[in-house]
């Protein structure tokens, strides 16, 4: 203890605390302190990019999940649409189908309606021809006839005969 | 068969060795004298070296008596402030005259002599003469000038290193950083706690690295001791004193005086006992401190001093060995007891600011 004390150096001490706290002051304000801030700054800017880099995961999941229900209720929407549009094809084409039929139909009447009366009319004419030719035909072999006198009483004879049975 | 040349080349060399032993045994009786005076040389040179000294000596020519190195300013304070070169001491060979006093080295202290410089002792062999009060900056002085600069430019690059490179240090700085913050993560915050940690961080730093830089400079040849010279540790520790008591809280002065939770009577007799912890705990780091740097200069020079007294020729490739050795415990104790001395503090500090948790 003697030797401890004897060794004691006042200057030394005086030195030695007036070195030490001008060091610390200094210090404080030129490195500690800024280098504190730097380190802390930099400790929360990892941490909120890791926190944000969190929420960007989170946030794309959710996109996935959105994109996800997006893409179904397309697909189901377009299922939907596929299915009205085959069922609306064939609806025109039975539509068309029964159109096109009756349409047919009418037609295929109208052809016999026109056939039927083109007949009637041809019949009609060939019953005038026919009326006329055998009227030309019966004034020739009248003609012939009526030159004999009896031949034109049997001829009206049997004419009115042929008359009573029409 | 490997085995076996090994042990042969042992036999064979402690053979060599107890016969250059016998031969060694002769020459020992006439050397014994000269050896006595070298034994009080390395002894004398050793408790030179843990002192402080008035100049700054690399080593020294004993023939030609030149001492290598550069004197100091001597600033003493003896009814005016007068200030000389240590030159004038001539390494404490001659007396030092300075405006009509004469002041002479002795011991490394000066003293008031007259013109011869005639020294009185008392019956313990103590100097009488007056001490006028000194102020040198001595060999300590300038080492802890020298590393507190150091320490200034290390940590000032380091705090610019973030600005000029987006906050991650460069060169030295990444080196530094991980102690910076090994002192915040394991000393402060776990000591003091997360919310008043701040406040002390520029004291525990600077007292880390100072610390930790002093012991390692003392392990250099430049041959300095500061963190062994009980000044300095004083110094270290009256800081680490005042601070705990001047930002101390209610609840530490209440558990020093009026203990909670305890008799009455138990608290009366507690207060002096607390008391006493409050001076033995920074003594405690002043002591601790001091001691190892000491012992370990101490060791480290009387093993250095063994290679020159070793009589047997494998005596100083031991010694060099050993010195190695203990060369690399000692630059752990360099970091160890600057980390302890940090860490003490730190749960100094965080028991002055611990709250109250009944």
């Amino acid at each position: 203890m003697e030797k401890l004390i004897n060794d004691f150096s006042f200057g030394l001490f005086f030195w030695q605390i007036l070195l030490f706290v001008g060091l610390v002051l200094l210090l404080r304000k030129f490195a500690w302190k800024p280098i504190l801030d730097s380190v802390n700054n930099r400790e929360e800017g990892i941490k909120n990019a890791l926190e944000s880099a969190e929420a960007a995961r989170k946030e794309m999941q959710n996109l996935q999940a959105d994109n996800e229900r997006i893409l179904n209720e397309a697909r189901a929407e377009r299922d939907g649409m596929l299915k009205e549009a085959r069922q609306l094809k064939e609806n025109i084409i039975t539509e068309a189908k029964t159109e096109a039929q009756t349409e047919a139909d009418k037609i295929v009447a109208q052809a016999q309606a026109t056939i039927e009366s083109e007949k009637k009319a041809a019949i009609a004419d060939l019953k005038s021809q026919v009326a006329g030719l055998s009227v030309e035909i019966a004034e020739k072999v009248v003609r012939r006839e009526l030159a004999d006198k009896d031949k034109q009483l049997a001829l009206v004879e049997s004419m009115l005969g042929d008359v009573t049975l029409n | 068969m490997q085995k076996i040349s090994v042990v042969r080349i042992f036999m064979t060399l402690a053979l060599i060795l107890t016969s250059l032993n016998l031969v060694a045994k002769d020459a020992e009786k006439v050397e014994k004298e000269g050896n006595e005076d070298l034994k009080s040389k390395i002894e004398a040179y050793r408790d030179h070296h843990l002192q402080d000294s008035h100049d700054f000596t690399f080593f020294s020519d004993e023939e030609t008596g030149k001492h290598y190195g550069f004197p100091l300013p001597i600033i003493l304070w003896d009814n005016g402030l007068k200030v000389f070169s240590s030159s004038k001491f001539h390494h404490g060979e001659t007396v030092a005259e300075v405006d009509g006093n004469y002041y002479k080295l002795y011991h490394s202290k000066i003293y008031k002599t007259d013109a011869e410089g005639t020294i009185n002792y008392d019956e313990d062999h103590h100097p009488t003469n007056a001490k006028p009060l000194d102020f040198s900056i001595t060999k300590n002085v300038v080492s802890m000038l020298f590393i507190a600069s150091l320490m200034f430019f290390m940590f000032r690059s380091l705090a610019k290193s973030y600005k000029k490179n987006n906050g991650i240090p460069t060169g030295v700085g990444r080196f530094l950083e991980p102690l910076v913050l090994f002192v915040r993560d394991e000393i402060a915050i776990p000591n003091i706690g997360e919310k008043k940690y701040k406040k002390y961080m520029s004291f525990l730093l600077t007292i880390f690295f100072f610390v930790w830089f002093l012991n390692l400079l003392g392990m250099t040849p430049v041959g300095v001791n500061v963190t062994g010279n009980i000044a300095v540790t004083f110094g270290l520790a009256l800081l680490t004193f005042l601070i705990t008591n001047f930002t101390a809280n209610k609840n530490y002065w209440g558990h020093i005086f009026w203990m909670p939770g305890v008799p009455t009577f138990m608290k009366i007799v507690l207060a002096p006992i607390e008391l006493l912890g409050v001076i033995i705990k920074p003594f405690s780091l002043m002591i601790r401190l001091y001691a190892n740097m000491t012992a370990g200069h101490i060791v480290i020079m009387s093993i250095i001093g063994l290679i020159f007294l070793a009589k047997h020729w494998l005596g100083s490739p031991l010694s060099f060995g050993l010195a190695f050795a203990l060369s690399i415990l000692e630059l752990l104790v360099a970091a160890l007891q600057a980390y302890i001395f940090t860490m003490l503090s730190a749960l100094y500090f965080g028991m002055a600011n611990e709250e109250a948790h009944h």
